[in-house]
């Protein structure tokens, strides 16, 4: 049995709603008391539909959110109450790489600065020639050529910008990794390579990751075991292999059912199954 | 029988780039063909070409594009005008930004049937309500009632495929309509589009970079990189039986839920360094003719 890096416990976290006057805040509950287990250089791929919860539960698991109630242990440490100072020390080790890099690196920065920025705020660099340094290892250990140091983003296709928010992520040296859909915005071609750059990566430096995904294909690429969201809740949980030979859930099924694979198949549009959906709260987007 | 679209050496470029090299592709007459390609190959252009919606910046260098064997391009433009959300619709991909932010749903479909099939405001709205309960709209009076963004994305997708088909179109542009959905919701979407092309005996061109979307709605289909056709025929047959190496790597490259991880194979980037000189190649000798 492996040890478990990150774990969470009847993980619960609201949106505040609007409050009235005198009234109490009241909460729209997204994460309805979700226990997951991380164990140490095991990646987990975390699937659900829009408005399922999966993007909130990514945060929390970084503390870029704070859970309403229950636990996160990273580590054997309990950081679901932490405060940002008490942090501080353990955002080194647990980063995020974001879904669309257009938007997640700073366009005014080379990329050299950028994916050094981490390293200068922790205090980690020693001068002028160890950030040309740093900058070219971590630009070479995503498949970049080292003179993207001195690019800018817009100079990029969506798929190096994607090396590069990983590069980013990797410059601390973190143990835990929360990828939320970083490939979902890319062409077929580019898309497989980055799986396999993280599935090397994974490897190589023995990183432990949350792969969020709504596609159960990608998943299966890269994760070892699986957690179906489902309206906030956890509603299959297990390894890969297991799940996609047998998905005990109806949503699951319906979830795999509905993928459509690259072969023709008579008989896949006539039916139409009813299907289970989170029903929206609130408004009716 | 006359085929619904048919283009003929399509040539598009984009100030000194050439965005089509040379497209020739058919639509037949209530059948569904598939366009697929990766970013920047040229899908969407062609779809806005047929559409009569080509940026200001783009230019047809030559070619046809015969809807029911008369050439859009020669066409007046009040005549070709007239075709437009009628005869030849459009399903666009982003649901979001599509539909008037500002106009109740029911003004929307209204204006459209009202300026195309001349309708009283009474048949109008009539009308509107049967075409979303055709497309499994369950209380269509009150949606009518709504603006876009009081309705899921889903359900403005729905709303965007009801207009497209209003007016018994003989070609209908499908420019990537599920890229943006869920994997439950665009099956629902797929079943509908199948529905309602087949009620309404219309063809239609399907764009988008999803495989596995080509295969379980198009008969036919059409591969395209950098502005050329690379490899076109009948859906089963190409993904069964590819013969060009972009088509097999495109399908090596698909994730598939059904297989184990080892089996994903990356384009190789050779492969595209390739077909894009091959691409400009080709640019040069049409040059050197033209010269």
């Amino acid at each position: 049995m492996s040890e478990i890096l990150l774990r969470t416990a009847n993980l619960r976290f609201g949106y505040p709603q609007r409050r009235s006057l005198f009234g109490k805040a009241a909460e729209r509950e997204v994460i309805k008391g979700v226990d997951i287990a991380v164990p140490r250089g095991s990646v987990l791929g975390l699937v659900g539909e829009s408005g399922s919860g999966k993007t909130t539960l990514g945060r929390l698991l970084v503390r870029l959110l704070k859970p309403t109630s229950g636990h996160i242990q990273f580590d054997g440490v309990e950081i679901g109450e932490l405060d940002d100072a008490a942090l501080r020390p353990l955002r080194a080790r647990i980063q995020m790489i974001f879904q669309d890099p257009q938007s997640s690196l700073n366009p005014r920065l080379r990329l050299g600065t950028t994916l050094t920025r981490p390293l200068s705020a922790y205090g980690r660099l020693r001068g002028k020639q160890d950030r040309r340094a740093r900058a070219a290892a971590l630009l070479s250990l995503v498949g970049l050529p080292v003179e993207f140091a001195d690019r800018y983003p817009n100079e990029l296709s969506g798929g190096q910008r994607q090396r590069a928010g990983i590069a980013r992520a990797l410059a601390l040296e973190p143990d835990f990794i929360v990828a939320d859909e970083i490939v979902s915005g890319l062409d077929v071609s580019t898309q497989a390579h980055i799986l396999l750059l993280l599935k090397e990566l994974r490897a190589r430096l023995g990183l432990t990751m949350v792969f969020i995904s709504h596609d159960l294909s990608l998943v299966r690429v890269l994760c070892d075991d699986v957690a179906i969201l489902y309206h906030g809740e956890v509603v299959e949980y297990g390894p890969v292999a297991r799940v996609f030979a047998s998905p005990q859930h109806a949503y699951t099924r319906q979830l795999l059912a509905a993928i459509p694979l690259p072969d023709v198949e008579p008989g896949w549009l006539d039916d139409s199954p009813p299907v289970v959906k989170p029903q929206p709260q609130g408004s009716a987007a | 029988m006359t085929a619904a679209l048919a283009i003929d050496n399509l040539r598009i470029s984009i100030g000194a780039a050439n965005v089509l090299r040379g497209v020739s592709l058919e639509v037949e007459a209530g059948e569904v063909r598939g366009l697929v390609g990766e970013s920047g190959a040229g899908k969407s252009m062609l779809g806005r070409a047929v559409l009569g919606l080509l940026p200001a910046n783009a230019a047809i260098m030559s070619g046809h594009i015969a809807f029911e064997g008369r050439d859009l391009l020669q066409m007046r433009e009040a005549e070709r005008r007239k075709l437009l959300g009628r005869r030849i619709a459009l399903i666009p991909q982003d649901p979001m930004t599509s539909l008037n932010p500002v106009k109740r749903i029911g003004a929307q479909i209204g204006n459209l049937l009202r300026h195309h099939l001349k309708l009283s405001k009474r048949a109008a709205l009539q009308r509107a309500t049967e075409l979303l309960t055709e497309v499994a709209i369950r209380e269509p009076q009150r949606v009518l009632s709504l603006y876009p963004h009081e309705i899921s994305g889903g359900m403005r997708q729905r709303v965007l495929i009801a207009m497209a088909f209003a007016c018994d179109p003989a070609l209908v542009i499908a420019d990537e309509p599920t890229t943006a959905l869920d994997v439950t919701v665009q099956r629902q979407v797929l079943q509908l589009v199948e529905r309602l092309r087949l009620r309404h005996g219309s063809a239609v061109l399907f764009i988008t970079h999803d495989l596995g979307v080509v295969a379980k709605i198009c008969r036919s289909m059409t591969v395209l990189h950098a502005g050329r056709v690379l490899e076109e025929g009948d859906t089963a047959e190409v993904l069964a039986h590819p013969r060009h190496a972009y088509t097999r790597a495109l399908l090596a490259a698909t994730p598939r839920a059904d297989r184990p991880a080892e089996t994903l194979r990356p384009v190789p980037p050779a492969l595209i360094a390739q077909l894009w000189s091959e691409a400009h190649r080709l640019d040069l000798l049409d040059t050197a003719r033209s010269a």
